[in-house]
């Protein structure tokens, strides 16, 4: 079955930093693939390098077969790669509901529509209202995003990306931030996504890669050590000595 | 062939002058992020402060003294009343602020100094010309200029590469937060940046007193030929602003001299003077939309 | 509270105009007959401003260089102008013309073309730059018109009647007056139109945020060209008024200074409001009148004002511009 996403040799240099160390790695159908390793590891830097907002400097990116190495991100975008920011990154003037309505707008096709009042376009807002509901924010919808909490700023995200329709999803550290309920409905959200779209998650909270992902990468300064089920990176001893003996995210 | 060589002088001499001032541009937008279009002014400040000084006292090396505090106090004031103020505004406060502070200075000179450009006269020392080559009489204070903007360019490279302040220098034009990161008393940083940039305009403002006439409104002509140069040479880059200095000084002056005669060939003497003069007043801005074509972060700046 | 302010500001809306429209008949009976021109530059200075504001507040792209666009639309009128009356076809095969309803829309093709041209260049970088890089555009340009002697090089162009509307004289100043206010009028509705549109919505959008919205797949150049292209229009548009209104086009309206004077009208009414632009070119033009009557310096005292304006408002003067004229988009 042709993978999701499919990497080959990417190599991304900052001067004479390996950023991104000759990197294979692929998302099959339907599965949520974690991305794991220690902060500085470089899993930023690949996201935006699937994104095509960096460019790699080596290497080749397919979408379900089809290259789009050298493609811009807006046409990623179109062709179903969508991806959450860490750090949020939310249009701060516009209400919650504008945020999720604008992706679906450019997703619709181009917006050289110069006369009819977007804020009038009903099936725009009930298409934006479904996405927020789904993410638990339909409540929040005409509240600026600056007054949002950050757990409710991280909920959409999800729900601005998953408006552009994607057939791939790149998740930065969705949980960052989250207090224990919180990440608890995030995995819960997360879970229920599975049947509709493939992830790649970045993520530091074990308790939510275990809960989650069928398999595991270990990226280790722009490396990727370990590939293997939930099972096989728990045991792997060379990611126990790297990665997850040395801190006490496990507990 | 003599005259090629004295054109090639002329332009490697406004090109030293366009590197006073664009040094001082370039490290303060990529170093402190700031747009600063009071640059200009402090060129002017330095020039009438340094003119009517020399006109004063008689004596044209006075004049420099002068011209250097004048920069000094003035930068120093414009960053410490404002400037400072505007570190964390955006771009459009900068340039409005900023522009606000070139009205206030140009009329304020017009208030002191009144509408007539001024005229300092050379040093003896200075006022002859010599014969470079057989054939190639130059004027002496013209190669002064070249000197001193040569000398500036061999400190300004010193102190960025073999220095302290200059690592830092380096270091905050590329990456802001780590200096801040670091430890460093960025406030003084900024401040050293800033009444060095000064110091350079000032300068160069007094240098041109001779040769150009000192008036209100030379300050934003040069400015914004400073601007095209720094988007040439890319934004933060002092080797950049340099060579981008000598090539704009070098294709404007030969376009001035040898542009209208080209053309004068092919139709009548006025009208080819004057589409000439057009033409290469021009020019400086075509070479910008063609570097910005093939390289639209400047030519000195690597894409990594 | 949403109820009462969706009244409050069409009613306000129409209070302005039905002022505006009585403006020439008050002018003339309190013997303040030099209110109308004055009125006349605010209406024409309000829509260079507000194309202006259309990519600089709506937008957040930061352009130095719209007197550009201003004085080639003024220069337009004057060029068709000086072929007309010389009777000499432009290029040995364009006639010149005196007729607004032909001078107006070529006033407009040649700032959007000039835009294009200027925007698809000057937009290949952003921030500093972009500020930088369209200054230095206008200031070759304003070389440009400065270098052609046949067109009056320095002193500019005469335009010795104003051009002509079918059944209206145009030798009246009331009647230029309300030619500009019937165009304001309309511009003003169609940029209405477009802020509030898909086209408005994703231009807003990037200024909050380009990264957010490359992530949800707009390929932000294309829209920023066209909202330049439209915004240089704008200032055209104004421009051929000008010209129209002073019957003269030189290269002052290319000037840099009149690249911040459009800037300083934006930021005094309201950035990225609809109508704020419009105000802050009454303030302006009114504070410009009496600061001149006061002092031949008196750009001492507008720098002053600017000055405090930026540095300790924090949006003062555009706060109560935005309160009462519009809203945020």
């Amino acid at each position: 079955m042709t993978p999701v996403l499919n990497v080959q040799g990417m190599v991304k240099r900052f001067g004479g930093l390996l950023a991104t160390d000759h990197v294979d790695l692929t998302v099959k159908p339907g599965e949520i693939h974690a991305l794991i390793g220690p902060n500085g590891a470089g899993k930023t830097t690949l996201i935006s390098q699937l994104m095509g907002e960096l460019r790699q400097n080596e290497g080749t990116i397919e979408l379900d077969g089809v290259p789009i190495t050298t493609l811009p991100t807006a046409r990623r975008v179109s062709m179903g790669l969508a991806r959450t920011f860490q750090i949020t990154c939310l249009l701060p003037d516009y209400t919650v509901l504008d945020n999720v309505a604008i992706a679906v707008q450019v997703r619709q096709g181009h917006s050289f529509r110069f006369w009819g009042n977007v804020r009038h376009e009903h099936q725009l807002g009930e298409s934006a209202r479904g996405f927020l509901d789904a993410a638990g924010l339909g409540d929040r919808a005409g509240e600026l995003v600056a007054n949002l909490s950050h757990g409710e700023q991280k909920q959409l995200e999800l729900a601005v990306a998953l408006a552009t329709k994607p057939r791939l999803l790149l998740l930065d550290e969705p949980m960052a931030g989250l207090g224990h309920v919180e990440s608890q409905q995030m995995i819960e959200m997360l879970r229920g996504l599975r049947s509709q779209v493939s992830m790649l998650l970045v993520e530091h909270d074990m308790e939510a890669v275990f809960a989650l992902a069928d398999r595991i990468s270990v990226l280790v300064y722009g490396r990727i050590i370990a590939t293997g089920t939930v099972d096989e990176i728990r045991d792997n001893p060379e990611v126990r000595t790297a990665y997850l003996g040395e801190g006490d995210e496990l507990c | 062939m003599t005259l090629f060589l004295e054109q090639m002088l002329n332009g490697v001499q406004f090109g030293v002058m366009l590197f006073l001032l664009a040094a001082g541009l370039t490290l303060i937008f990529g170093i402190m992020g700031v747009i600063n279009l009071a640059h200009g002014s402090i060129y002017m400040i330095g020039a009438y402060a340094g003119t009517w000084a020399a006109a004063e006292t008689g004596s044209f090396w006075l004049g420099i003294p002068a011209a250097l505090a004048a920069a000094a106090v003035t930068g120093a004031a414009i960053e410490f009343l404002v400037v400072r103020r505007l570190y964390q505004r955006d771009h459009l406060d900068q340039v409005l602020a900023t522009f606000g502070l070139i009205l206030i200075f140009n009329q304020t000179i017009t208030i002191l100094f009144g509408r007539q450009p001024l005229f300092v006269s050379m040093p003896e020392m200075l006022g002859g010309s010599v014969e470079l080559l057989p054939g190639l009489v130059y004027p002496v204070y013209r190669l002064a200029i070249i000197a001193v903007g040569l000398l500036v360019a061999l400190g300004l490279y010193l102190l960025i590469n073999k220095t302290r302040i200059g690592m830092l220098v380096r270091a905050g034009s590329t990456n802001r937060e780590m200096v801040r990161a670091l430890g460093v008393d960025i406030r003084l940083l900024y401040t050293l940046v800033f009444g060095l940039g000064a110091l350079l305009a000032g300068l160069a403002g007094f240098m041109a007193g001779p040769i150009l006439a000192v008036q209100v409104g030379m300050g934003e002509q040069i400015l914004i030929t400073t601007f095209v140069v720094v988007v040439i040479g890319g934004v933060g880059s002092i080797r950049g602003a340099f060579f981008a200095s000598l090539i704009l000084g070098v294709v404007d002056t030969g376009l001035r001299a040898y542009l209208p005669g080209l053309l004068r060939q092919v139709m009548v003497g006025p009208e080819a003077d004057a589409l000439g003069a057009g033409i290469s007043s021009m020019g400086i801005y075509l070479l910008m939309a063609i570097v910005l074509l093939i390289r639209p972060k400047g030519l000195f700046i690597r894409n990594s | 509270m949403p109820m009462e302010k969706s009244l409050k500001r069409p009613a306000l809306l129409a209070g302005v105009l039905i002022a505006l429209i009585a403006l020439p008949a008050v002018a003339d009976a309190t013997g303040y007959a030099a209110l109308t021109s004055l009125a006349t530059r605010v209406l024409i200075y309000g829509i260079a401003a507000a194309s202006l504001n259309f990519v600089l507040g709506y937008g957040g792209m930061v352009s130095f260089g719209h007197a550009a666009f201003f004085g080639i639309g003024g220069y337009v009128v004057g060029i068709l102008y000086q072929h007309y009356s010389l009777g000499e076809p432009l290029f040995g095969f364009i006639p010149g013309t005196n007729q607004l309803l032909i001078t107006i829309p070529v006033a407009l093709v040649i700032s959007g073309l000039m835009a294009a041209l200027i925007g698809a260049l000057s937009l290949r970088t952003g921030g500093v730059q972009f500020i930088m890089i369209t200054l230095a555009f206008a200031q070759m340009l304003f070389f440009l018109f400065v270098s052609l002697k046949t067109y009056g090089g320095d002193d500019g162009l005469i335009i010795r009647r104003a051009n002509e509307l079918p059944g209206l004289n145009m030798r009246d100043k009331q009647t230029v007056y309300y030619v500009c206010l019937t165009v304001t009028v309309a511009f003003f509705f169609v940029l209405w139109r477009i802020v509030n549109s898909r086209f408005g919505n994703v231009i807003v959008g990037l200024r909050q945020s380009e990264k957010r919205m490359a992530a949800i797949g707009l390929p932000a150049y294309r829209y920023k060209l066209m909202a330049f292209v439209i915004s240089g229009m704008g200032c055209g548009l104004a421009g051929a008024l000008m010209a129209n209104f002073l019957r003269y086009a030189s290269p002052d309206m290319i000037h840099w200074t009149k690249s911040g004077e459009l800037m300083v009208m934006v930021i005094l009414g309201g950035v990225g409001t609809l109508f704020g632009p419009l105000l802050g070119a009454a303030v302006f033009i009114v504070l410009e009148s009496i600061l001149a009557s006061w002092t031949e310096n008196w750009q001492l005292g507008l720098g002053l004002i600017l000055l405090f304006v930026v540095l300790y408002t924090q949006g003062g003067v555009q706060g109560l511009g935005t309160r009462l004229f519009g809203r945020r988009a």
